[in-house]
Protein backbone atom coordinates (compact mmCIF):
# COMPACT_ATOMS: atom_id res chain seq x y z
CA UNK A 1 0.00 0.00 0.00
CA UNK A 2 2.68 2.51 1.01
CA UNK A 3 4.76 1.42 -1.98
CA UNK A 4 2.17 2.94 -4.24
CA UNK A 5 3.34 6.45 -3.37
CA UNK A 6 7.06 5.91 -3.49
CA UNK A 7 7.55 5.87 -7.25
CA UNK A 8 5.60 8.66 -8.86
CA UNK A 9 7.30 11.79 -7.82
CA UNK A 10 4.24 13.92 -8.31
CA UNK A 11 1.80 11.86 -6.26
CA UNK A 12 1.09 12.96 -2.72
CA UNK A 13 0.87 10.23 -0.12
CA UNK A 14 -2.25 10.30 2.09
CA UNK A 15 -0.18 11.92 4.82
CA UNK A 16 0.54 14.83 2.49
CA UNK A 17 4.15 14.02 1.79
CA UNK A 18 6.03 13.66 -1.45
CA UNK A 19 8.15 10.60 -0.81
CA UNK A 20 10.81 11.28 -3.43
CA UNK A 21 11.63 14.67 -1.99
CA UNK A 22 12.19 13.15 1.42
CA UNK A 23 14.46 10.57 -0.18
CA UNK A 24 16.35 13.36 -1.93
CA UNK A 25 16.97 14.97 1.44
CA UNK A 26 18.32 11.61 2.57
CA UNK A 27 20.72 11.66 -0.37
CA UNK A 28 21.89 15.06 0.84
CA UNK A 29 22.51 13.84 4.34
CA UNK A 30 24.60 11.00 2.89
CA UNK A 31 26.80 13.60 1.20
CA UNK A 32 29.82 15.11 2.86
CA UNK A 33 29.43 18.12 5.12
CA UNK A 34 29.47 21.67 3.81
CA UNK A 35 29.45 24.74 5.98
CA UNK A 36 28.74 28.41 5.43
CA UNK A 37 29.35 31.28 7.84
CA UNK A 38 28.43 34.92 7.42
CA UNK A 39 30.94 37.27 9.00
CA UNK A 40 30.54 40.99 9.66
CA UNK A 41 32.53 41.82 6.52
CA UNK A 42 32.13 38.78 4.30
CA UNK A 43 31.21 35.15 3.95
CA UNK A 44 33.00 31.84 3.88
CA UNK A 45 31.74 28.57 2.45
CA UNK A 46 33.71 25.37 2.88
CA UNK A 47 33.36 21.67 2.28
CA UNK A 48 35.15 18.38 2.59
CA UNK A 49 36.63 16.91 -0.52
CA UNK A 50 36.32 13.19 -0.26
CA UNK A 51 38.01 10.86 -2.71
CA UNK A 52 37.28 7.19 -3.17
CA UNK A 53 40.93 6.33 -3.32
CA UNK A 54 44.22 7.95 -2.48
CA UNK A 55 45.15 7.56 -6.14
CA UNK A 56 42.58 10.16 -7.26
CA UNK A 57 44.10 13.46 -8.33
CA UNK A 58 42.16 15.64 -5.91
CA UNK A 59 43.25 18.85 -7.59
CA UNK A 60 40.83 18.01 -10.42
CA UNK A 61 37.85 17.95 -8.04
CA UNK A 62 35.94 21.16 -7.69
CA UNK A 63 33.14 21.45 -5.17
CA UNK A 64 33.16 25.16 -4.52
CA UNK A 65 32.12 27.01 -7.69
CA UNK A 66 31.96 30.61 -8.77
CA UNK A 67 28.53 31.48 -10.20
CA UNK A 68 29.31 35.09 -11.05
CA UNK A 69 31.97 37.46 -9.70
CA UNK A 70 29.91 38.27 -6.60
CA UNK A 71 28.37 34.86 -5.87
CA UNK A 72 29.75 31.41 -5.06
CA UNK A 73 28.16 28.06 -4.35
CA UNK A 74 28.94 24.79 -2.61
CA UNK A 75 26.87 21.61 -2.42
CA UNK A 76 26.32 18.53 -0.33
CA UNK A 77 24.96 15.43 -1.99
CA UNK A 78 25.31 14.12 -5.51
CA UNK A 79 28.09 15.77 -7.49
CA UNK A 80 26.64 15.27 -10.98
CA UNK A 81 23.32 16.81 -9.93
CA UNK A 82 25.10 19.87 -8.62
CA UNK A 83 26.72 20.54 -11.97
CA UNK A 84 23.31 21.00 -13.57
CA UNK A 85 22.46 23.62 -10.96
CA UNK A 86 25.81 25.34 -11.30
CA UNK A 87 25.24 25.65 -15.04
CA UNK A 88 21.72 26.97 -14.56
CA UNK A 89 22.96 29.42 -11.94
CA UNK A 90 25.74 30.70 -14.15
CA UNK A 91 23.40 31.10 -17.11
CA UNK A 92 20.85 32.90 -14.99
CA UNK A 93 23.48 35.29 -13.63
CA UNK A 94 24.67 35.93 -17.16
CA UNK A 95 21.14 36.58 -18.40
CA UNK A 96 20.64 39.08 -15.58
CA UNK A 97 23.93 40.75 -16.42
CA UNK A 98 23.03 41.01 -20.09
CA UNK A 99 19.96 43.06 -19.17
CA UNK A 100 21.17 45.23 -16.28
CA UNK A 101 24.98 45.14 -16.76
CA UNK A 102 25.44 44.21 -13.11
CA UNK A 103 25.53 40.99 -11.09
CA UNK A 104 22.22 39.79 -9.69
CA UNK A 105 21.55 40.32 -5.98
CA UNK A 106 22.09 37.06 -4.10
CA UNK A 107 18.38 36.73 -3.32
CA UNK A 108 17.47 36.93 -7.01
CA UNK A 109 20.02 34.29 -8.02
CA UNK A 110 18.87 32.03 -5.21
CA UNK A 111 15.25 32.46 -6.31
CA UNK A 112 16.19 31.40 -9.85
CA UNK A 113 18.12 28.31 -8.76
CA UNK A 114 15.43 27.36 -6.25
CA UNK A 115 12.89 27.74 -9.05
CA UNK A 116 14.77 25.17 -11.12
CA UNK A 117 14.85 22.77 -8.17
CA UNK A 118 11.12 23.23 -7.61
CA UNK A 119 10.37 22.46 -11.26
CA UNK A 120 12.12 19.14 -10.81
CA UNK A 121 9.63 18.21 -8.09
CA UNK A 122 6.58 18.83 -10.26
CA UNK A 123 7.56 17.79 -13.78
CA UNK A 124 7.09 14.43 -15.40
CA UNK A 125 9.99 12.13 -16.17
CA UNK A 126 12.44 13.76 -13.83
CA UNK A 127 13.57 13.26 -10.25
CA UNK A 128 14.42 15.88 -7.66
CA UNK A 129 18.01 17.00 -7.26
CA UNK A 130 20.00 15.00 -4.73
CA UNK A 131 21.74 18.09 -3.47
CA UNK A 132 21.37 20.93 -1.04
CA UNK A 133 23.23 24.11 -1.88
CA UNK A 134 24.89 26.84 0.10
CA UNK A 135 24.92 30.01 -1.96
CA UNK A 136 27.06 32.87 -0.67
CA UNK A 137 27.42 36.30 -2.15
CA UNK A 138 27.93 39.96 -1.56
CA UNK A 139 25.50 42.54 -2.89
CA UNK A 140 24.37 46.06 -2.06
CA UNK A 141 22.78 44.85 1.15
CA UNK A 142 26.06 43.25 2.25
CA UNK A 143 26.97 39.58 2.64
CA UNK A 144 24.23 36.97 2.26
CA UNK A 145 24.16 33.21 2.82
CA UNK A 146 21.36 30.96 1.57
CA UNK A 147 20.63 27.26 1.77
CA UNK A 148 18.55 25.70 -1.01
CA UNK A 149 16.98 22.26 -0.58
CA UNK A 150 15.84 19.69 -3.17
CA UNK A 151 12.22 20.75 -2.65
CA UNK A 152 13.12 24.23 -3.88
CA UNK A 153 12.66 25.89 -0.52
CA UNK A 154 15.39 28.23 0.58
CA UNK A 155 16.50 29.90 3.80
CA UNK A 156 18.85 32.73 4.67
CA UNK A 157 21.34 31.89 7.42
CA UNK A 158 23.94 33.60 9.54
CA UNK A 159 25.73 30.25 9.66
CA UNK A 160 24.71 26.75 8.77
CA UNK A 161 25.90 23.32 7.74
CA UNK A 162 24.45 20.73 5.38
CA UNK A 163 25.28 17.11 4.67
CA UNK A 164 26.31 14.10 6.71
CA UNK A 165 27.42 15.83 9.86
CA UNK A 166 24.97 18.73 9.78
CA UNK A 167 23.38 18.17 13.19
CA UNK A 168 26.67 18.18 15.08
CA UNK A 169 28.07 20.93 12.89
CA UNK A 170 25.04 23.13 13.45
CA UNK A 171 25.18 22.77 17.21
CA UNK A 172 28.91 23.52 17.03
CA UNK A 173 28.14 26.65 15.01
CA UNK A 174 25.46 27.72 17.47
CA UNK A 175 28.13 27.73 20.16
CA UNK A 176 30.90 29.37 18.15
CA UNK A 177 29.08 31.91 16.02
CA UNK A 178 28.82 35.56 16.91
CA UNK A 179 27.76 38.44 14.69
CA UNK A 180 30.86 40.57 15.14
CA UNK A 181 33.08 37.82 13.78
CA UNK A 182 35.45 38.98 11.04
CA UNK A 183 36.05 37.02 7.85
CA UNK A 184 39.38 35.60 9.06
CA UNK A 185 37.73 34.23 12.22
CA UNK A 186 34.87 32.87 10.14
CA UNK A 187 37.30 30.90 7.97
CA UNK A 188 38.86 29.43 11.12
CA UNK A 189 35.45 28.57 12.53
CA UNK A 190 34.45 26.96 9.24
CA UNK A 191 37.54 24.75 9.31
CA UNK A 192 36.95 23.84 12.95
CA UNK A 193 33.34 22.96 12.12
CA UNK A 194 34.47 20.63 9.36
CA UNK A 195 37.00 19.15 11.73
CA UNK A 196 34.14 17.95 13.94
CA UNK A 197 33.46 14.48 12.64
CA UNK A 198 36.02 14.69 9.87
CA UNK A 199 37.11 11.22 8.82
CA UNK A 200 40.84 11.16 8.30
CA UNK A 201 43.28 14.00 8.20
CA UNK A 202 42.33 17.59 7.29
CA UNK A 203 44.80 18.86 4.74
CA UNK A 204 44.77 21.50 2.03
CA UNK A 205 43.87 18.72 -0.39
CA UNK A 206 40.88 17.39 1.54
CA UNK A 207 38.94 20.59 2.08
CA UNK A 208 37.86 23.38 -0.20
CA UNK A 209 37.12 26.97 0.86
CA UNK A 210 35.56 29.93 -0.92
CA UNK A 211 35.36 33.46 0.46
CA UNK A 212 33.91 36.80 -0.49
CA UNK A 213 34.46 40.10 1.31
CA UNK A 214 37.21 41.16 3.66
CA UNK A 215 38.93 44.46 3.16
CA UNK A 216 37.66 46.27 0.08
CA UNK A 217 39.94 46.59 -2.91
CA UNK A 218 40.25 50.14 -4.18
CA UNK A 219 40.42 51.25 -7.81
CA UNK A 220 43.04 53.64 -9.17
CA UNK A 221 40.67 56.56 -8.59
CA UNK A 222 40.06 55.56 -4.96
CA UNK A 223 36.57 54.11 -5.49
CA UNK A 224 35.91 50.86 -3.63
CA UNK A 225 35.69 47.96 -6.07
CA UNK A 226 32.90 45.42 -5.73
CA UNK A 227 33.84 42.30 -3.79
CA UNK A 228 34.70 39.24 -5.83
CA UNK A 229 34.10 35.63 -4.82
CA UNK A 230 37.37 33.80 -4.54
CA UNK A 231 38.35 30.19 -4.00
CA UNK A 232 41.28 29.77 -1.65
CA UNK A 233 44.25 28.05 -3.23
CA UNK A 234 45.66 24.94 -1.51
CA UNK A 235 48.58 27.10 -0.36
CA UNK A 236 46.21 29.60 1.29
CA UNK A 237 44.22 26.80 2.91
CA UNK A 238 47.46 25.36 4.21
CA UNK A 239 48.25 28.69 5.92
CA UNK A 240 44.88 28.70 7.65
CA UNK A 241 45.36 25.09 8.75
CA UNK A 242 48.79 25.91 10.11
CA UNK A 243 47.29 28.73 12.18
CA UNK A 244 44.75 26.41 13.71
CA UNK A 245 47.04 23.55 14.64
CA UNK B 1 11.05 60.81 -45.58
CA UNK B 2 12.74 59.37 -42.52
CA UNK B 3 10.47 57.60 -40.08
CA UNK B 4 12.38 59.32 -37.29
CA UNK B 5 10.98 62.61 -38.57
CA UNK B 6 7.39 61.51 -39.09
CA UNK B 7 5.94 62.78 -35.79
CA UNK B 8 8.61 65.23 -34.64
CA UNK B 9 10.14 65.66 -31.21
CA UNK B 10 12.66 67.59 -29.15
CA UNK B 11 13.99 66.09 -25.91
CA UNK B 12 16.82 67.38 -23.74
CA UNK B 13 18.30 66.52 -20.35
CA UNK B 14 20.86 68.46 -18.31
CA UNK B 15 22.89 67.97 -15.16
CA UNK B 16 22.88 70.61 -12.43
CA UNK B 17 24.19 70.75 -8.88
CA UNK B 18 22.53 67.80 -7.09
CA UNK B 19 19.72 67.96 -9.62
CA UNK B 20 18.85 67.02 -13.17
CA UNK B 21 16.42 68.48 -15.66
CA UNK B 22 14.61 66.80 -18.52
CA UNK B 23 12.42 68.63 -21.01
CA UNK B 24 10.51 67.98 -24.21
CA UNK B 25 8.20 69.67 -26.65
CA UNK B 26 4.50 68.75 -26.82
CA UNK B 27 3.86 68.45 -30.54
CA UNK B 28 2.51 65.37 -32.28
CA UNK B 29 2.46 65.71 -36.05
CA UNK B 30 2.11 63.74 -39.23
CA UNK B 31 4.89 65.30 -41.22
CA UNK B 32 3.95 69.00 -41.56
CA UNK B 33 0.41 68.54 -40.22
CA UNK B 34 0.11 69.12 -36.48
CA UNK B 35 -2.27 66.61 -34.90
CA UNK B 36 -1.89 67.39 -31.21
CA UNK B 37 -0.23 70.02 -29.09
CA UNK B 38 -0.42 68.01 -25.89
CA UNK B 39 1.48 64.81 -26.57
CA UNK B 40 3.65 63.74 -23.62
CA UNK B 41 7.12 62.37 -24.40
CA UNK B 42 8.57 62.28 -20.90
CA UNK B 43 7.51 59.57 -18.47
CA UNK B 44 8.10 58.99 -14.78
CA UNK B 45 9.68 55.60 -14.12
CA UNK B 46 10.55 55.93 -10.42
CA UNK B 47 10.43 58.81 -7.93
CA UNK B 48 13.79 60.00 -9.19
CA UNK B 49 14.10 58.59 -12.70
CA UNK B 50 12.44 59.81 -15.90
CA UNK B 51 12.71 58.82 -19.51
CA UNK B 52 12.10 60.95 -22.58
CA UNK B 53 11.25 59.18 -25.81
CA UNK B 54 11.85 60.97 -29.10
CA UNK B 55 10.94 59.37 -32.40
CA UNK B 56 7.97 57.50 -33.83
CA UNK B 57 4.90 58.19 -31.64
CA UNK B 58 3.51 54.65 -31.82
CA UNK B 59 6.80 53.33 -30.46
CA UNK B 60 6.79 56.03 -27.78
CA UNK B 61 3.55 54.57 -26.44
CA UNK B 62 4.70 50.96 -26.78
CA UNK B 63 8.01 51.54 -25.03
CA UNK B 64 6.44 53.71 -22.33
CA UNK B 65 4.19 50.79 -21.40
CA UNK B 66 7.01 48.28 -21.67
CA UNK B 67 9.41 50.24 -19.48
CA UNK B 68 6.71 50.93 -16.93
CA UNK B 69 5.96 47.21 -16.74
CA UNK B 70 9.63 46.32 -16.44
CA UNK B 71 10.41 48.85 -13.70
CA UNK B 72 7.37 47.81 -11.70
CA UNK B 73 8.26 44.12 -12.01
CA UNK B 74 11.83 44.95 -10.99
CA UNK B 75 10.54 46.70 -7.90
CA UNK B 76 8.33 43.75 -6.95
CA UNK B 77 10.97 41.11 -7.68
CA UNK B 78 13.91 42.82 -6.05
CA UNK B 79 12.22 44.90 -3.36
CA UNK B 80 14.14 48.00 -4.35
CA UNK B 81 13.77 50.95 -6.65
CA UNK B 82 15.71 50.69 -9.90
CA UNK B 83 18.68 53.05 -10.16
CA UNK B 84 18.76 55.37 -13.19
CA UNK B 85 22.04 53.77 -14.34
CA UNK B 86 20.53 50.28 -14.11
CA UNK B 87 17.34 51.48 -15.74
CA UNK B 88 19.35 52.90 -18.65
CA UNK B 89 21.09 49.55 -19.11
CA UNK B 90 17.71 47.85 -19.13
CA UNK B 91 16.43 50.30 -21.76
CA UNK B 92 19.58 49.71 -23.78
CA UNK B 93 19.23 45.92 -23.78
CA UNK B 94 15.52 46.21 -24.57
CA UNK B 95 16.32 48.27 -27.66
CA UNK B 96 19.20 46.04 -28.72
CA UNK B 97 16.95 42.98 -28.46
CA UNK B 98 15.25 44.46 -31.53
CA UNK B 99 18.56 45.06 -33.29
CA UNK B 100 17.37 44.02 -36.75
CA UNK B 101 13.92 45.59 -36.63
CA UNK B 102 14.37 48.39 -34.17
CA UNK B 103 11.94 50.65 -32.37
CA UNK B 104 12.30 54.07 -33.98
CA UNK B 105 13.06 55.77 -30.68
CA UNK B 106 15.96 57.71 -29.28
CA UNK B 107 15.55 57.66 -25.50
CA UNK B 108 16.92 60.12 -22.98
CA UNK B 109 17.22 58.99 -19.34
CA UNK B 110 17.61 61.42 -16.45
CA UNK B 111 17.57 60.78 -12.73
CA UNK B 112 19.25 60.90 -9.35
CA UNK B 113 20.81 57.70 -8.01
CA UNK B 114 20.55 56.47 -4.43
CA UNK B 115 23.26 58.90 -3.34
CA UNK B 116 21.36 61.67 -5.15
CA UNK B 117 24.12 61.86 -7.73
CA UNK B 118 22.85 63.14 -11.08
CA UNK B 119 22.73 60.72 -14.00
CA UNK B 120 21.81 61.44 -17.61
CA UNK B 121 22.32 59.56 -20.84
CA UNK B 122 20.91 59.26 -24.32
CA UNK B 123 20.77 56.36 -26.74
CA UNK B 124 20.40 55.65 -30.41
CA UNK B 125 17.61 53.45 -31.76
CA UNK B 126 19.47 50.22 -31.04
CA UNK B 127 20.49 51.13 -27.50
CA UNK B 128 24.05 52.39 -27.82
CA UNK B 129 24.39 54.54 -24.68
CA UNK B 130 25.91 58.01 -24.68
CA UNK B 131 26.86 58.87 -21.09
CA UNK B 132 27.31 62.60 -20.58
CA UNK B 133 28.40 64.80 -17.70
CA UNK B 134 26.65 67.90 -19.04
CA UNK B 135 23.66 67.45 -21.37
CA UNK B 136 22.07 65.06 -23.84
CA UNK B 137 19.57 65.71 -26.63
CA UNK B 138 17.30 63.76 -28.98
CA UNK B 139 14.68 64.32 -31.65
CA UNK B 140 14.22 66.30 -34.83
CA UNK B 141 15.49 69.43 -33.07
CA UNK B 142 18.52 67.56 -31.75
CA UNK B 143 21.04 69.57 -33.76
CA UNK B 144 19.51 72.85 -32.67
CA UNK B 145 19.43 71.64 -29.05
CA UNK B 146 23.13 70.81 -29.18
CA UNK B 147 23.84 74.32 -30.35
CA UNK B 148 21.74 75.92 -27.60
CA UNK B 149 23.09 73.64 -24.85
CA UNK B 150 26.69 74.21 -25.93
CA UNK B 151 26.28 77.94 -25.46
CA UNK B 152 23.95 78.06 -22.41
CA UNK B 153 25.02 75.19 -20.15
CA UNK B 154 27.50 75.68 -17.35
CA UNK B 155 28.51 73.39 -14.50
CA UNK B 156 26.84 73.30 -11.04
CA UNK B 157 23.62 75.12 -11.87
CA UNK B 158 21.13 75.32 -8.99
CA UNK B 159 17.65 73.90 -9.71
CA UNK B 160 16.09 77.28 -10.59
CA UNK B 161 18.97 78.28 -12.88
CA UNK B 162 18.98 74.85 -14.44
CA UNK B 163 15.27 75.20 -15.19
CA UNK B 164 15.91 78.53 -16.91
CA UNK B 165 18.80 77.10 -18.93
CA UNK B 166 16.89 74.03 -20.11
CA UNK B 167 13.80 76.07 -20.92
CA UNK B 168 15.69 78.63 -22.98
CA UNK B 169 17.64 75.93 -24.80
CA UNK B 170 14.47 74.01 -25.58
CA UNK B 171 12.31 76.96 -26.65
CA UNK B 172 14.94 78.49 -28.88
CA UNK B 173 15.81 75.13 -30.44
CA UNK B 174 12.22 74.25 -31.36
CA UNK B 175 11.58 77.71 -32.80
CA UNK B 176 14.01 76.83 -35.57
CA UNK B 177 12.55 73.34 -36.14
CA UNK B 178 9.14 73.05 -37.78
CA UNK B 179 8.54 69.45 -36.68
CA UNK B 180 8.75 70.15 -32.96
CA UNK B 181 7.55 72.81 -30.56
CA UNK B 182 3.94 73.91 -29.96
CA UNK B 183 4.42 73.98 -26.21
CA UNK B 184 7.01 72.36 -23.95
CA UNK B 185 7.31 70.76 -20.53
CA UNK B 186 10.32 70.71 -18.18
CA UNK B 187 10.87 68.52 -15.12
CA UNK B 188 13.49 69.33 -12.50
CA UNK B 189 14.42 66.34 -10.32
CA UNK B 190 15.95 67.29 -6.96
CA UNK B 191 16.66 65.02 -3.96
CA UNK B 192 13.38 65.90 -2.24
CA UNK B 193 10.98 66.79 -5.04
CA UNK B 194 10.23 66.86 -8.73
CA UNK B 195 9.06 70.18 -10.13
CA UNK B 196 7.14 70.03 -13.40
CA UNK B 197 6.46 73.19 -15.38
CA UNK B 198 4.63 73.68 -18.66
CA UNK B 199 6.23 76.31 -20.86
CA UNK B 200 4.29 78.80 -22.95
CA UNK B 201 5.73 78.63 -26.43
CA UNK B 202 5.11 79.97 -29.94
CA UNK B 203 2.16 78.08 -31.41
CA UNK B 204 3.09 78.44 -35.04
Amino acid sequence: MTDRYSFSLTTFSPSGKLGQIEHALQAVSNGVTSVGIKAANGIVIATEKKTVSTLVDSSSLEKVSTICPSIGMVYSGMGPDSRVLINKGRKSALAYRSVYKEDPPVAILVKEVAGVMQEFTQSGGVRPFGVSLLIAGYDQKGPALYQVDPSGSYFAWKATAIGKNMINANSFLEKRFNEEMELEDAVHTAILTLKEGFEGQITEDTIEIGIIGGSAAVSATGEPLPFAFKKLTPAEVKDYLANIA
Amino acid sequence: MSIMEYNGAAVVAMVGKNCVAIGADKRLGQQSLTVSTDFPKIFTMTDKTMIGLAGLATDVLTLRDQFRLKTKLYQLEENRVIEPQTFANMVSSTLYSKRFGPYFIEPVVAGLDKHDKPFICSMDTIGCINFAKDFVVAGTAGGNLYGMCESLWEPDLEPEDLFETVSQALLNAVDRNCLSGWGAVVHIITPDKVVTRSLKARMD
